[in-house]
């Protein structure tokens, strides 16, 4: 028995030695270390506008792109577009950190700047990207990205509340204390996004706080409210809010607004369903298109943002997902009446109310942990 | 070869128990070395990586080691999703057995031609896909499913089963269930059944002969049943998604959300590795307990 | 089990029902689920009419056709690695004697009762790293795929092969073989013409185990997959968690069909080895 255990803790100390020395210069490199060695590769790959060199391996949210887009791409490069789906930015850079190649993918606001200073994203050559200019000039430049190098502006929306009108009632209480005050919620049946930092800065913005608190109290505060809730929070889920809405699964759903609509107009009775930003404010968001630094096809990807940049794609992605398009180009496509709904392109006075979501550096860990501690 | 013989000398036997080893570590050699090369490594490396530290993004750094995440073992938190699961892989295997038990004694009490007949009619949801299986209960358990469909013809109004720690339940017994019945069957169709019917001689009653004579006969059947059932249930993970609309955080949803929405690698390690301790410890118990392989 | 022993009146009665309970438990939901593949509604659980309609959108889907290319690849290699490198293994423990004998039993026990979440995080961790070190070294690309996919399934599959033949193979009367050495058949004779023929029900067994681990996995493979590398299992999983349709109901129909048609295959061959004599023994699945 002896010296068959000496063997095993020898090898697992050699092993730690090993994956300490191995596993660093690995990290570094999957990562693509200082900026300047990817530029250099970016740029050395010259990709021209509309240039494709391989099929497209697309990491996106679920149901966020009209398919009829991926077909037509397909069909006017050539190349076949695969489709793979995520339910949060941090499943995503979970994967994107564990080594797996995309070419393409979604980040949101926030993690975009968590991705750029981990070097996870390449620096997007913009000489392939001629319909940059199509962009809405306040999208361009934003905090998490000050160069605007390594995202583009993809859709952006709001995070609130949709209701069955049936169950609420016309006049209900346009705020989330119909999911947290005992004196509302009454014979409610919720769900809320399986998002920590969503489902917190609901808390959040309901306790009064930012949705950005580094505050350890304020965050206890917000786990104990969404955990005296339990009891009217049928289930968290970040892709069927709007179908457990619209099958009457649930009276209450925290969700993303575009694809409310696209729900609601898919429903018998349109008008049974209402969105709202409840009056604490909540979040609004810019989910942005990125290409990792261990990409396979740069050039496709970039002609796949390119692509959705033109003014008439950009208008069928908003008119599909009900999302508000970041392209000023696209307007005049887009459909009227999405146009013109404060739901979807909110209201100066509506926008004071909503904050972007920011990476808190350090402290970003603790909305998961106090998330997991409220869930169970 | 004919009638010629070696003389068998210790030395020629010697050798030839010594070849006759080698031929056999030959044999097992590939299947050896692959386990060490893609299962030991892998968990040795678990081992490794739960020492490790995290950065502030969530990348694993392979230095810094320390004992961080099996301290986190002894959090409230944690100690509540653990026993949680442990509670409903007790009750699940608890119900299994009740159902299982009798079921399995009554196939092999059947004439042999019923016997396999019966048989098959098992096996087949055994080898159907078992997240079909799972799925088959969310689409009954929804608010507008038939379950709740049949409640309401009974006057008894919608119930939405689905979502709650009850659908999680149903769904491992259903998954789990001819686990249990397959190895209490084998070893009930193994007793000896002239023992029980000496016991009937000796003026047993029916109940009697059972509890004294056919139970304890048939406990390594109940005993391999029930290691099949309780392991996997400890560490479900698909049926709760599945079912528990992610309300009730059980050890495999916990694990997983630690590589994927925690990105908190060295603590998701020592969480794997600490509930993999446990199932061995509760195999080694069913070993010493005198159980056949399985 | 003569009539002494057998139950009788009510005690035979409450049996027959709960097993009749026990049946009805195990097939309600399939057949549930089948009866919905062909509702015309979106929702599932209300029928509306019946139609064909997901069926022919299966069909078109050119994902799920897609992932069962990919299960039947991963599940296909699979199973015939494991297949052979299980049966060495088993025929190494069982008819062999050796050092380290116990440090492999306890290998090849383990995958068996490892929870599937610590086996997913294990690979995921062992490809990460091991493709890293790779990369660096040797200046490829390789990544999470098919082949880190079936790697994973072969390593907890040599483990259910080697139980499953172990159990035949102990089972087996040894003396058998000695009788065939006893007539000067070689090693390799003895195996193909006596030992193999034996054991190939377990190993049939072991096979079709290996097999159904390999299409019903969804964790160690949801862990280990790549781009355009999903499997059946794990897209319907995927599927299931972001929206619920009759599709998944369609899927799952088919897969219900083919595994009932594999189960039917194996029992028949079975049937027909035991007819022609060969392959002795018990029925054991």
């Amino acid at each position: 028995m002896k010296p068959r255990t000496t063997i095993v803790i020898l090898l697992v100390v050699l092993l730690m030695v090993v994956m300490s020395a191995c596993g660093n210069s690995a990290d570094t490199t999957t990562t693509g270390a200082p900026a300047q060695t990817t530029t250099t590769a970016a740029e050395a790959m010259g990709c021209s506008a509309g240039q494709v060199d391989g099929d497209l391996n697309f990491y996106n949210w679920s149901d966020y792109i009209d398919p009829d887009l991926i077909t037509a791409f397909q069909d006017e490069y050539g190349v076949t577009v695969t489709q793979d789906f995520y339910e949060s930015n941090e499943e995503m850079l979970a994967k994107i950190q564990a080594g797996v190649h995309y070419d393409l993918i979604v980040p949101s606001d926030y993690m975009v700047g968590i991705m750029i200073d981990d070097g996870e994203l390449m620096k997007l050559d913009k000489a392939a990207l001629t319909n940059l200019g199509n962009l809405d000039p306040q999208f361009v430049n934003m905090p998490f990205d000050p160069t605007s190098d390594f995202s583009v502006p993809y859709q952006w929306g709001t995070t609130g509340l949709g209701v069955d009108l049936a169950v609420v009632g016309e006049d209900h209480p346009y705020s989330w204390g119909i999911i947290f005050d005992p004196e509302m919620n009454q014979g409610h049946q919720v769900s809320m996004l399986n998002d920590a930092r969503e489902a917190m800065g609901a808390a959040l913005k309901y306790l009064g706080y930012s949705l950005n608190s580094t505050s350890l109290d304020e965050l206890q505060q917000a786990a104990d409210l969404i955990k005296s809730a339990k009891d009217v929070i049928v289930t968290f889920d970040s892709d069927n809010y709007n179908d457990n809405l619209v099958n009457g699964e649930v009276s209450i759903s925290h969700g993303y607004n575009g694809n409310f609509f696209t729900s609601f107009d898919a429903a018998d009775n349109p008008d049974q369903y209402e969105y709202f930003m409840p009056e604490e404010g909540g979040t609004v968001w810019v989910d942005n298109m990125a290409i990792p630094a261990n990409v396979d096809h740069p050039c496709t990807a970039l002609t796949f943002i390119n692509f959705l940049l033109d003014a008439q794609n950009g208008a069928q992605l908003t008119n599909y997902n009900y999302y508000a398009s970041p392209n000023a180009a696209a307007k005049e496509y887009i459909d009227p009446d999405i146009l013109g709904d404060t739901a979807v392109y909110p209201d100066e006075q509506t926008m004071k109310r909503l904050e972007f979501i920011e990476d808190t550096g350090d402290f970003e860990i603790n909305y998961t942990d106090y998330f997991t501690q409220a869930k169970s | 070869m004919t009638g010629d013989t070696v003389p068998v000398t210790p030395d020629l036997e010697r050798a030839a128990e010594r070849a006759e080893r080698r031929r056999g570590f030959r044999l097992g050699l590939p299947g050896f070395a692959y386990l060490v090369i893609f299962f030991a490594i892998p968990l040795i490396m678990v081992f490794v990586y739960s020492f490790a530290t995290r950065s502030s993004t969530g990348k694993t750094l392979l230095q810094d080691w320390n004992l961080q995440s099996y301290q986190r073992l002894v959090d409230p938190i944690v100690r509540q999703i653990a026993w949680r699961s442990l509670w409903l892989a007790v009750v699940t295997t608890v119900i299994c057995l009740i159902l299982a038990y009798p079921f399995a004694y009554f196939i092999a009490t059947r004439r042999p031609v019923v016997r396999n007949v019966l048989l098959v009619l098992v096996m087949i949801p055994f080898w159907s896909n078992f997240l079909v299986r799972t799925y088959a209960w969310r689409v009954l358990l929804g608010s507008d499913g038939p379950v709740s469909q049949l409640t309401e013809l009974l006057g008894l109004g919608q119930t939405r089963i689905l979502f709650t720690p009850l659908a999680i339940l149903i769904g491992l017994v259903y998954g789990f269930l001819p686990f249990m019945v397959l190895p209490l069957y084998a070893a009930i169709e193994r007793i000896d059944w002239s023992l029980v019917e000496a016991a009937r001689d000796l003026y047993a009653n029916g109940w009697m002969a059972f509890r004294r004579v056919t139970l304890p006969l048939s406990r390594p059947g109940v005993v391999a049943g029930s290691i099949l059932v309780f392991i996997p249930s400890l560490g479900a993970y698909v049926t709760p998604e599945i079912l528990g609309g992610a309300k009730t955080t059980l050890l495999g949803s916990y694990i997983v959300q630690q590589f994927l929405a925690a990105r908190n690698w060295p603590f998701g390690a020592a969480l794997s590795f600490a509930v993999m301790a446990v199932m061995l410890a509760a195999t080694l118990i069913y070993f010493r307990e005198g159980g056949q392989t399985l | 089990m003569n009539s002494s022993t057998r139950p009788r009146g009510i005690v035979e009665r409450l049996l027959a029902a709960n097993s009749w309970i026990v049946y009805t438990f195990f097939y309600a939901p399939i057949l549930v689920l089948v009866f919905f593949s062909f509702n015309d509604n979106r929702n599932v659980g209300v029928w509306t009419h019946a139609s064909l309609r997901w069926y022919g959108e299966l069909a078109q889907s050119h994902d799920i056709i897609r992932s069962v290319k990919n299960s039947l690849i991963v599940a296909t290699v699979a199973t015939i690695v494991s297949t052979v490198i299980g049966t060495a293994a088993a025929l190494s423990m069982e008819r062999f004697r050796y050092r380290g004998q116990r440090t492999y039993d306890a290998l090849l026990y383990l995958p068996i009762i490892i929870p599937d979440v610590t086996m997913a995080v294990m690979m995921l961790l062992f490809f990460v790293q091991a493709f890293g070190v790779a990369n660096n070294l040797l200046g490829t690309r390789i990544e999470l795929g098919l082949g880190s996919i079936s790697l994973a399934h072969i390593a907890f599959d040599i483990s259910f092969v080697a139980v499953v033949v172990r159990a035949r193979l102990a089972q087996m009367d040894s003396s058998l073989e000695e009788a065939a050495r006893d007539l000067y058949a070689s090693r390799w004779q003895t195996f193909r013409r006596v030992t193999l023929p034996l054991i190939m029900p377990g190993v049939a067994g072991g096979a079709l185990l290996a097999l159904t681990m390999s299409l019903d996995d969804v964790v160690v493979t949801s862990f280990v997959t790549g781009p355009g590398s999903t499997t059946l299992p794990v897209y319907v999983f995927g599927l299931v968690k972001r929206g619920v349709t009759p599709l998944v109901n369609a899927v799952s129909t088919l897969m219900l069909v083919a595994s009932m048609l594999l189960v039917a295959g194996s029992l028949f061959f079975q049937r027909r080895s035991r007819a022609t004599g060969r392959g002795g023994g018990t029925v054991e699945t």
